[in-house]
């Protein structure tokens, strides 16, 4: 009668490990899955990367030319901000915030879900553009007039428009999760200034995504209201401004540069202070160093455009602005070194990584107070010294923050290191190959090249040094291979981690690995900063409860963030199409999910007293 | 072996590359340094960037230092289980790095300002200084004297030892005005006029780019910045006045027919009293003259050709249609018009 869909068949469905990960609410789980799709996408912006640098390898070059090559830039430098840096410290602050202070889940585990399938939904349509019209092709920061209508014909900037929209709604709900999160649920004694510094970063990361991702909201609005609906904000002929989407973009742009840094910091802080077997040198200082960047990270977003002609009151006003970043910056610098002062240094790969970030953040450091001055950014905008750059800091910064803090969670969240070997090679393949593809592009600026462009003239001289930067480029890419062996392997061979196997500081290395559902069986009663730490010197082997051990209530696991994003990833084709049915379409069927959420009466479930004892109490059963 | 001789050796291995890159790269010569510059706003510039390198190699050596110091000294050694010290911070530590860049950055920034002021200085009322009007279009470049009554393309003519003050404006989309061995850029946007001056201390061809992504050929946006002696400029502005555009042979008068019909529509030429006088494509008074074709080929007969045969080819995207469909014979006589244009 039903053609075999019986409840049986809906019970297998359920019953199937990907229906688990699909409607899982565990920060843990969600952490996992940020982290498999930060890594699809780093494949991918990574390929597109080589192809960059494989067409600038012979000036002249016709492999890839013309739109074909802006279109690569473009997805390149978008998937590697919004696509690969975010979601991957998204991964990291999901799998370590909450263990960090103490909590049991985040505070909305339905929106944290939400957040990671809306960035899911939000790539796949960007990356659409691939296959079916064109992709983007007016650079990551899609400046109009390029990105207009008549000078951008075809579906590409659509796609732009409408992923960076939706992923950027999950991102905003992702950010204001953690915010929550960590005000609200610390656990008892865990004051904001007993925090680890990657929590801190986590804090002040968010604090910024809920003030800057609204400015881009704003603009992609303004963009899109323009290309598929005739609006005319940046069309000079019918009074509009062009400048105004550079100021709303920077306002979330130059923030955003902090969002992807911030975290790193704090994973650098972590790292170097447990593997050199030493609290982190003036914590304090850190915080509001933390704090004053954040607060600054939104007062500089005009020194991205001092060549528009603002004028030369703007211009100085911008660049001392500007300047003044790089004193927090470098306490935290010297911080760290006098963290490691004393220390007892234990070279694992997560601290080479650590160890690698500083010189190479420092040397992204200067040149960025360099590109501070006005008169001299005339020089460096826009050439291959601003390409230089920001690699240094995005690469030097994120990207290595990002792998210092995978190989240093990654027993935590799967229960086995990843192999140490392995590791060292990663590390220094990347580390040489980066220096050897950034720091040449200094000079290939200072001669002359400007950025986005597809190729240089045999008689500019730049031939040899862009040859290196590409050779550079490939030793980063068979040292990211090395990577995903070592995870293949470790993964093979899995040789249990045990709870603790960096001798760390912080509460997530207080349960088992990987930790139980509900994290902590009785919350942790925090009684010093590096709170696992201070109750291991005092002889303890765990932490002392804060309350009785009860039944722990959890959140049910949820299909509604798929549909909902399913719902707005058939909206954002439809509006791609410029088709108004399937546009309308997608939204009713996400209202139509809102309104099924809102009167779902499900509670959530208590996970009883006995099958909490009866985790192994080495397993965490204790706090 | 050990962390520390690793490192050590990876540092050796980082900074003899970058010296063996910069004595090759010299024997290239690059065409467009920003190190190599030619004029007062270039030579303003690298000085501002040679402070700002010393005061950042300070501070790199500083920090440094105390990194390689602190790998070799404080390495954990085998069997030692001790637990280091915890200290908790140093206040007159952290004070001292918090002021001291602060006294860095305050000697960036003076002359910072300094500069950034003296550069946008606007052309004076009095003294008849020399203006160029310079529009951007996808891709090339327009440039007009509007007191000399003179436009011209892809070639902007100076005298030396002279400031010129330039009035930047674009057509389209935004694109950015750099010639980087006479000044820094400045961005062309449409709807605003910028500005800005630059002057050549001798005479040369100053290759210039455009920086600021305009669309498929944003890449082959190129011109040249001709300085020449005063002099000689003054000669350049009466040729230009007068052009000489008549045709001096049949093959040339069969070409001007040619270009009439195809081409006119476009591309002015001054001095040839055509009826219609095209704005949408690069003046091409002057054209047997430039050093390039399209700011970009080598000027030869095969590139030419090449060029009216198919631009997309050469300038992806460009809006310029393909001559493809001339005969040979018409093919020859537009190439000999052009080039007789002087």
């Amino acid at each position: 009668m039903t053609g075999g869909y019986n409840k049986q068949w809906l019970e297998r469905f359920r019953s199937h490990w990907l229906w688990d990960w699909i409607t899982t609410v565990d920060h843990k789980k969600i952490g996992i899955l940020y982290l498999l799709g930060g890594g699809f996408f780093f494949i991918i912006g990574g390929l597109e990367a080589m192809l960059i640098r494989i067409q600038l390898f012979f000036p002249n070059n016709d492999f890839m030319v013309g739109r074909e090559f802006n279109e690569l830039l473009t997805m390149h430098g978008t998937t590697m901000i919004f696509f690969v840096a975010m979601p991957l410290l998204f991964a990291l602050m999901n799998v370590a915030v909450p263990l960090q202070i103490g909590a049991r889940d985040v505070a909305f585990p339905f929106l944290n879900s939400l957040g990671f399938w809306l960035f899911l939904a939000g790539g796949i349509l960007m990356n659409l553009g691939w296959f079916f019209g064109n992709a983007p092709d007016a650079g990551w920061t899609n400046y109009v007039p390029i990105a207009a209508n008549e000078y951008s014909a075809g579906p590409g900037i659509e796609y732009y428009v409408l992923g960076l929209q939706i992923s950027g709604i999950g991102t905003l709900i992702g950010g204001l999760n953690f915010l929550v999160t960590i005000i609200n649920m610390r656990a008892p004694g865990m004051s904001f200034l007993r925090m680890p510094l990657f929590t801190w970063t986590a804090f002040v990361a968010s604090a910024l995504i809920l003030f800057a991702f609204p400015a881009l909201t704003a603009g992609l609005f303004l963009v899109m209201f323009e290309r598929i609906f005739g609006a005319a904000f940046f069309d000079v002929a019918l009074g509009g401004n062009p400048v105004i989407w550079q100021h709303l973009f920077w306002i979330f742009g130059h923030p955003e540069v902090y969002i992807v840094i911030l975290p790193a910091f704090g994973i650098m802080s972590d790292v170097i202070s447990t593997f050199s077997k030493k609290r982190l040198f003036g914590y304090n200082s850190m915080v509001f160093a933390v704090l004053l960047i954040g607060f600054l990270g939104f007062m500089v977003w005009a020194h991205h455009m001092f060549t528009v002609g603002l004028g030369p009151v703007p211009n100085s006003i911008f660049a001392i602005a500007t300047m003044a970043i790089a004193v927090p910056t470098g306490i935290k610098v010297f911080n760290w070194l006098f963290t490691m002062w004393g220390g007892k240094i234990e070279f694992t790969t997560a601290m080479l990584w650590a160890v690698g970030f500083i010189p190479t953040f420092v040397l992204g450091g200067v040149t960025g107070v360099m590109l501070a001055s006005p008169a001299a950014d005339f020089q460096f905008h826009d050439s291959y010294f601003v390409v230089a750059h920001f690699h240094y800091v995005l690469i030097g910064g994120t990207v290595f923050g990002l792998f210092s803090g995978a190989y240093y969670w990654w027993p935590k969240m799967f229960g086995h290191k990843l192999n140490e070997t392995l590791g060292k090679w990663h590390f220094w393949l990347f580390f040489i190959g980066f220096h050897l593809t950034f720091f040449i592009q200094h000079f290939i600026g200072l001669f002359g090249m400007p950025r986005r462009h597809f190729t240089y003239q045999a008689t500019d001289g730049l031939t040899l040094l862009n040859q290196i930067s590409t050779v550079g480029a490939f030793m980063m890419a068979i040292g990211t291979i090395v990577l995903a062996i070592n995870i293949y392997i470790s993964a093979k061979k899995a040789i249990p981690a045990g709870n603790d196997p960096w001798d760390a500081r912080t509460l997530e290395w207080a349960i088992s690995s990987p930790p139980p559902e509900y994290n902590f069986a009785q919350l942790p009663r925090v009684r010093a900063m590096d709170a696992f730490w201070h109750e291991k010197m005092a002889g303890n082997k765990t932490m002392e409860p804060a309350g009785p051990l009860e039944p722990i209530h959890m959140p049910s696991s949820t299909h509604l963030p798929f549909f909902m994003t399913l719902g707005f990833f058939i909206s954002g084709l439809g509006w791609v199409f410029r088709s108004l049915e399937v546009g309308v379409l997608g939204l009713v069927m996400v209202a139509l999910v809102m309104f099924t959420h809102s009167f779902n009466h499900d509670h959530g479930y208590y996970i009883p007293l006995k099958d909490i004892k009866s985790n192994d109490p080495k397993k965490g059963a204790k706090a | 072996m050990s962390q520390g001789k690793k490192l050590w050796l990876t540092a050796r291995f980082l900074t003899l590359t970058a010296l063996m890159v910069l004595v090759m790269a010299g024997c290239q010569e690059p065409t467009m340094s920003v190190l190599d510059p030619k004029g007062t706003v270039a030579e303003e510039q690298l000085s501002l960037i040679q402070l700002s390198v010393y005061i950042m190699t300070f501070v790199c050596v500083v920090v440094i230092g105390i990194f390689v110091y602190v790998l070799i000294r404080f390495r954990a050694k085998p069997g030692d289980n001790s637990i280091p010290e915890q200290v908790e911070g140093n206040m007159k530590l952290e004070i001292l790095w918090t002021v001291i860049p602060i006294i860095l950055l305050a000697i960036f920034a003076v002359p910072t300002v300094q500069k950034t002021f003296s550069l946008a200085e606007e052309a004076p009322a009095e003294g008849e200084p020399l203006r160029v009007k310079v529009t951007a279009h996808q891709y090339w470049w327009e440039f007009e004297y509007p007191d000399l009554g003179i436009t011209t393309a892809q070639e902007m003519v100076i005298p030396t030892g002279e400031r010129v003050y330039l009035e930047l404006e674009s057509k389209d989309v935004i694109h950015s005005f750099w010639v980087p061995k006479l000044a820094g850029k400045q961005d062309l946007v449409p709807g605003r006029t910028n500005t800005m001056w630059l002057d050549a201390k001798e005479p040369g061809v100053y290759a210039g780019r455009c920086a600021e992504l305009c669309g498929a050929s944003h890449a082959l946006m190129n011109f040249e910045v001709k300085a020449q002696e005063p002099q000689e400029f003054e000669q350049w502005v009466d040729e230009r006045q007068n052009p000489s555009s008549e045709p001096q042979n049949a093959q040339q008068e069969a070409g001007k027919e040619v270009f009439s019909q195809n081409c006119m529509s476009c591309h002015a030429i001054d001095g040839t009293a055509f009826k219609t006088k095209g704005e949408e494509a690069p003046n091409l008074t002057g054209f047997g003259h430039r050093e390039k074709i399209a700011g970009l080929l080598e000027f030869n007969d095969k590139n030419l050709e090449e060029w009216l045969k198919n631009p997309e080819d050469v300038k992806p995207g460009t809006y310029m249609p393909s001559f493809d469909y001339l005969s040979d014979e018409d093919m020859d006589n537009l190439k000999a018009y052009l080039k007789s244009l002087e």
